[in-house]
This record gives C-alpha cells, sequence and structure tokens, in this order.
C-alpha cells in the first residue's frame, strides 16, 4: 500500500517535470527537468521493484542514476562550449 | 498503454522538430520511456541494456555528431512528396493487416510458446546450471546469434575508424587549443575533476560486477561493455579527450575490439576441435554443465571486451575531429 | 516490532512523497532557471534519500539495502554535481538570475533567455 502511495507521489512529480521539459522557454530548463525525470526514474524503478517484489531491478536504477548524471554533464558541455572534447596538445598528465 | 501513447507522441515530435538538440533531447527521453515500458514488461535485461544505451551512450554520441555539424535540420524543398506517401501509406496498411492474424500478446497457445521456449524455460537450469535463463538463451542456445551481434558491432566500429579516421593537427594550434582550454575549459571546474575522480573507480567496479553477476541476475557482457565505456567517456568529457588518449591508446582499443570476437570464436574453435558442435560448451570440460559455465563466461567476457572497446573507440573518434 | 517498522517506514515514504512534490510544484512555478534549480536540489536530496530510506526499512539487513545505500550515496554524490556543471552551462551561456530590485522588476516575467532556444 506504501509503496503504491510512492509511486502515485513519483509520477506526479513526474507529470510536473514533463510540464517544464515541454515548456521552458530557455534551454537549460529543458536540461534541468531532463535531469530531475532521470532521478525520478530511479525512485520510481526501484519502488517498482518492491511492488511487484523483484528487487534485482536495483541493478537497473544504479546503471541509470549513472547514465543521468554522464548525459547531463555531456549535455551541458556541449551547450557550453559547443564541442564535446576539444583536443589539446599533450600538456601534463593528472593534475589535482 | 498510457506508455505506448507517450512513446507515439514524442516519435512524432522527434519527426516533425527542426532544432536537432531538441531532437537529441528527445530521443534521449523516448529510451527512457522504452527502458520503463520494458521495466512494467517485466523484462529487465532488456530494460538494463536500453537504458545503458539508448538513453545514455546513444545520446552522447548524437551530441558528439551535433559539435561537428549544424545544429538545425535543413528546410527540404515545398513540393510536397505524395507518392512517397501514398507509398508509405500503403506498405504500413499491409503490414498492420498482416498483423491482424497474429495470436494476442500474452496468449498461451501462441505457437511461440510451445516449441523452443518451454524446453529453454525448463530445461535451462539443468543443462546449463545458470539461474538467469537470458544469459543463457543468449550466451548458450542461441550463441551463434549472439557471435554475429559481436561481429556486428565490431563492425561499426572499423567502419567508424575507418571513414574518420585520425585527424591530422599542426602543433602550434594543438598547443594554443592546450591553453585555452586550460584556462577557460571544462577542466577548469574543480567540482567536476574531483567528483569524476571519485566516482570512475566505482563506475569501472559496477561494470566488472554487472558482468559477472549476468549469470545470476539481470547483466551480461553487453550491458557491462556500456557501463565500462560510460567510465571511459566520463573521464574524456572532464578532462580532454587527448589526456583520455593517453589512458587508452588507439592500439590499445583496437587490441582489445579484435580480441573480444577472437575470444568468442576462438571459444567456438575449441569447442568444434575438442569433438563437439562449433560453438558446444558442453566438450569443454569433464562435466557438461562446467564446460557450459566456463564456455559463457569466456563468451561474454568476449561481448564484454568488444562492446566496451567499440563506444571507447567511436566516441573518441567522433570527439577527437575539429569542425 | 513488524508494526514499528511498517509505520517508520510509511512516515519516511510520507514524507518524500510530500517533498517530491513540492520540489515538482518549485519546477513548475518558480520564475527562473537558478530559483528551479532549488526545486530539483529538493527533489534529488530531501525527496529521494527519504523515499529510499523507507524502502530499505522495509527490506531489512539483506543485500537490497545495500544496493539501496549505494544508490543513494550515488545520487548524492552526483545530482548536485550535475546541477552545478548546468548552473555554470546557463551562467555562460547569458541567463541571468531574476533580481527583484522593486516591485515593479518582480514581475518583469521570465529571466533572460539567451539566445539559444
Amino acid at each position: 500500500m506504501m509503496f503504491a502511495a510512492a509511486a502515485i507521489a513519483t509520477l506526479v512529480t513526474m507529470v510536473l517535470t514533463v510540464y517544464r521539459a515541454i515548456k521552458g522557454p530557455t534551454v537549460y530548463d529543458r536540461i534541468l527537468a531532463v535531469n530531475v525525470f532521470g532521478t525520478l526514474t530511479v525512485v520510481l524503478i526501484s519502488v517498482h521493484g518492491f511492488l511487484t517484489g523483484r528487487p534485482e531491478f536495483l541493478d537497473l536504477a544504479l546503471v541509470y542514476a549513472l547514465i543521468n548524471f554522464i548525459g547531463t554533464i555531456a549535455v551541458s558541455k556541449y551547450v557550453e562550449y559547443s564541442h564535446m572534447g576539444r583536443p589539446s596538445g599533450g600538456d601534463e598528465l593528472g593534475d589535482i | 498503454m498510457s506508455l505506448m501513447v507517450f512513446m507515439a507522441v514524442i516519435g512524432f515530435a522527434v519527426a516533425r522538430l527542426r532544432n536537432l538538440f531538441g531532437v537529441v533531447m528527445l530521443t534521449g527521453i523516448f529510451s527512457l520511456t522504452s527502458a520503463v515500458l520494458y521495466v512494467v514488461l517485466d523484462a529487465v535485461d532488456v530494460a538494463f541494456t536500453e537504458a545503458a544505451v539508448g538513453a545514455g551512450i546513444a545520446t552522447v554520441l548524437m551530441l558528439g555528431t551535433l559539435a561537428l555539424t549544424t545544429s538545425e535540420e535543413k528546410t527540404v524543398s515545398d513540393n510536397k512528396p505524395l507518392l512517397a506517401l501514398l507509398l508509405v501509406t500503403i506498405t504500413g496498411a499491409v503490414l498492420i493487416y498482416g498483423t491482424l492474424d497474429m495470436p494476442y500478446y500474452g496468449d498461451p497457445t501462441a505457437p511461440i510458446h510451445h516449441h523452443v521456449a518451454p524446453r529453454y524455460l525448463m530445461d535451462s537450469a539443468y543443462e546449463t546450471g545458470l539461474p538467469n535463463v537470458v544469459t543463457s538463451v543468449l550466451a548458450s542456445y542461441r550463441g551463434y546469434d549472439t557471435l554475429g551481434e559481436v561481429f556486428v558491432i565490431f563492425t561499426a566500429a572499423a567502419g567508424v575508424l575507418l571513414i574518420i579516421g585520425r585527424p591530422q593537427r599542426g602543433r602550434r594550434r594543438a598547443r594554443r587549443d592546450a591553453q585555452w582550454d586550460i584556462e577557460h575549459g571544462i577542466r577548469k571546474n574543480v567540482i567536476l575533476r574531483v567528483v569524476s575522480k571519485l566516482l570512475l573507480p566505482m563506475i569501472l567496479l559496477f561494470a566488472l560486477y554487472v558482468q559477472w553477476h549476468g549469470d545470476f541476475g539481470p547483466g551480461g557482457g553487453f550491458q557491462a561493455g556500456v557501463i565500462f565505456a560510460s567510465g571511459f567517456i566520463l573521464y574524456a568529457l572532464i578532462f580532454d579527450v587527448d589526456l583520455a588518449r593517453a589512458v587508452v591508446a588507439p592500439r590499445v582499443s583496437r587490441f582489445f575490439l579484435a580480441l573480444g570476437v577472437l575470444l568468442y570464436g576462438g571459444v567456438g574453435v575449441v569447442g568444434a576441435l575438442l569433438g563437439g558442435n562449433y560453438l558446444d560448451y558442453s566438450v569443454l570440460a569433464r562435466v557438461p554443465t562446467d564446460g557450459q559455465h566456463l564456455g559463457i563466461l569466456l563468451v561474454e567476457l568476449g561481448v564484454g571486451l568488444t562492446v566496451a572497446a567499440a563506444m571507447i573507440t567511436i566516441f573518441f573518434t567522433f570527439a577527437s575531429q575539429e569542425r | 516490532m513488524e508494526m514499528l517498522l511498517d509505520a517508520v517506514s510509511w512516515l519516511l515514504i510520507l514524507i518524500g512523497s510530500a517533498f517530491l512534490v513540492v520540489g515538482g510544484i518549485g519546477i513548475v512555478r518558480l520564475p527562473d532557471v537558478f530559483a528551479r534549480m532549488h526545486g530539483a536540489g529538493i527533489i534529488d536530496t530531501v525527496g529521494t534519500c527519504a523515499m529510499l530510506l523507507g524502502l530499505m526499512v522495509q527490506a531489512g539487513f539483506t543485500i537490497v539495502t545495500i544496493k539501496l545505500v549505494l544508490i543513494v550515496v550515488f545520487i548524492l554524490f552526483t545530482s548536485p554535481t550535475a546541477t552545478h556543471a548546468l548552473a555554470r552551462a546557463a551562467l555562460g551561456g547569458g541567463a541571468r538570475p531574476q533580481v527583484a530590485d522593486s516591485p515593479a522588476d518582480a514581475d518583469a516575467g521570465e529571466g533572460d533567455s539567451p539566445s539559444k532556444t
């Protein structure tokens, strides 16, 4: 019963986020909305795994969290710099 | 049902939208929705692969392509192609008419459930000793088809290498770009660098977990290869492609690309040499089930190697290009 | 004991759901991109963690809980980082937060939109 409530709350928030993804006047609104949609998908998959009694879905949720992160970084880099990996010529390896 | 309607809406929007960047984002959402659909249909392995490949890698690769081309679709001339529309409508109608004869979704008397599927479902645990039927079907019962898939991935990466290849760059220009990147680029961003360096070992470890755990839960070679490659892609995004290239030299990625396919085919040949059929794993060890375990392990390793190397190769090749 | 565990996870899931919906409303209603990132931040941190904590209490001490802990840690690490990268991209692209200097300015509509769509 509680899982159903959790799933419904997640779905409601997803709808709100998609509204922003469609309407957002700037491209950054849309990227933000897609990122949040991804996090909500992770929650939804986990709750669905509990609803159906198949906790193997959690691997899928973890992968999706990872992919969401990499995708948002890639899109932000593309939007900011208009390139995906401008080659630079042999500078020092490894800082930090 | 509502998910399919959602996907149809998104598909329509993808076809009509002119701004290619929006199209790429919508394609990402489309893949994500189909992954959720697979989860609802209880097909976890497929959802896994769809989430990893469709929503992640494909979006990143398409963005890489966009960076090399324009971001608006060219408008075609105004003559409405009525003949093409008619042809497509007739073909679509014929296809839909053809599907009317097919059994209903989930019909237990459908022929697909009666010939090979029950044997796989009931005998898989006994013959191969693996809990995950998907992996045993993919790697053992239908191993030949999976070999073909691995060849396809290999060919895709080889095709990209042939067509785009390595760029020629002048040294002065390279140094100027390096200076610009250090001062202005994303490398300057401390938070991203620290977090990605913290995350990378975990990502690679998770990829290895998915690879070997594929026998017992959702996972396997394809998903693991994609996750492994995405770790390197993250590194290449935050730091530079050339720095990532220093970690994974072109020689190394080409070597692993071929090694995976060779491993898969080699296991088949060894099986044939030991007296069984090609890709028959039962003869690889004294006990047939152990032979199946060993064969599936090696074969999945081959798949994972080739997929990871192919994704890394394709992304690095795209990202090393200049406009 | 069962009832106590159930009550705790009900409470956590309810808190999580409330924050999720509040964050969603924030994303819809707040005036500009940077303000909407606050809503996204609420969803990503409190909403997700409370929900997944509630699921963890239900699962007990099994490997499922460990995987859920991994998911929570991962999301806590990566969501703020992704939002940070996005905020830098937005600043670089020309979006500026909407600041209300006078009551008239507060109704000036959406924040600056950069030249891209």
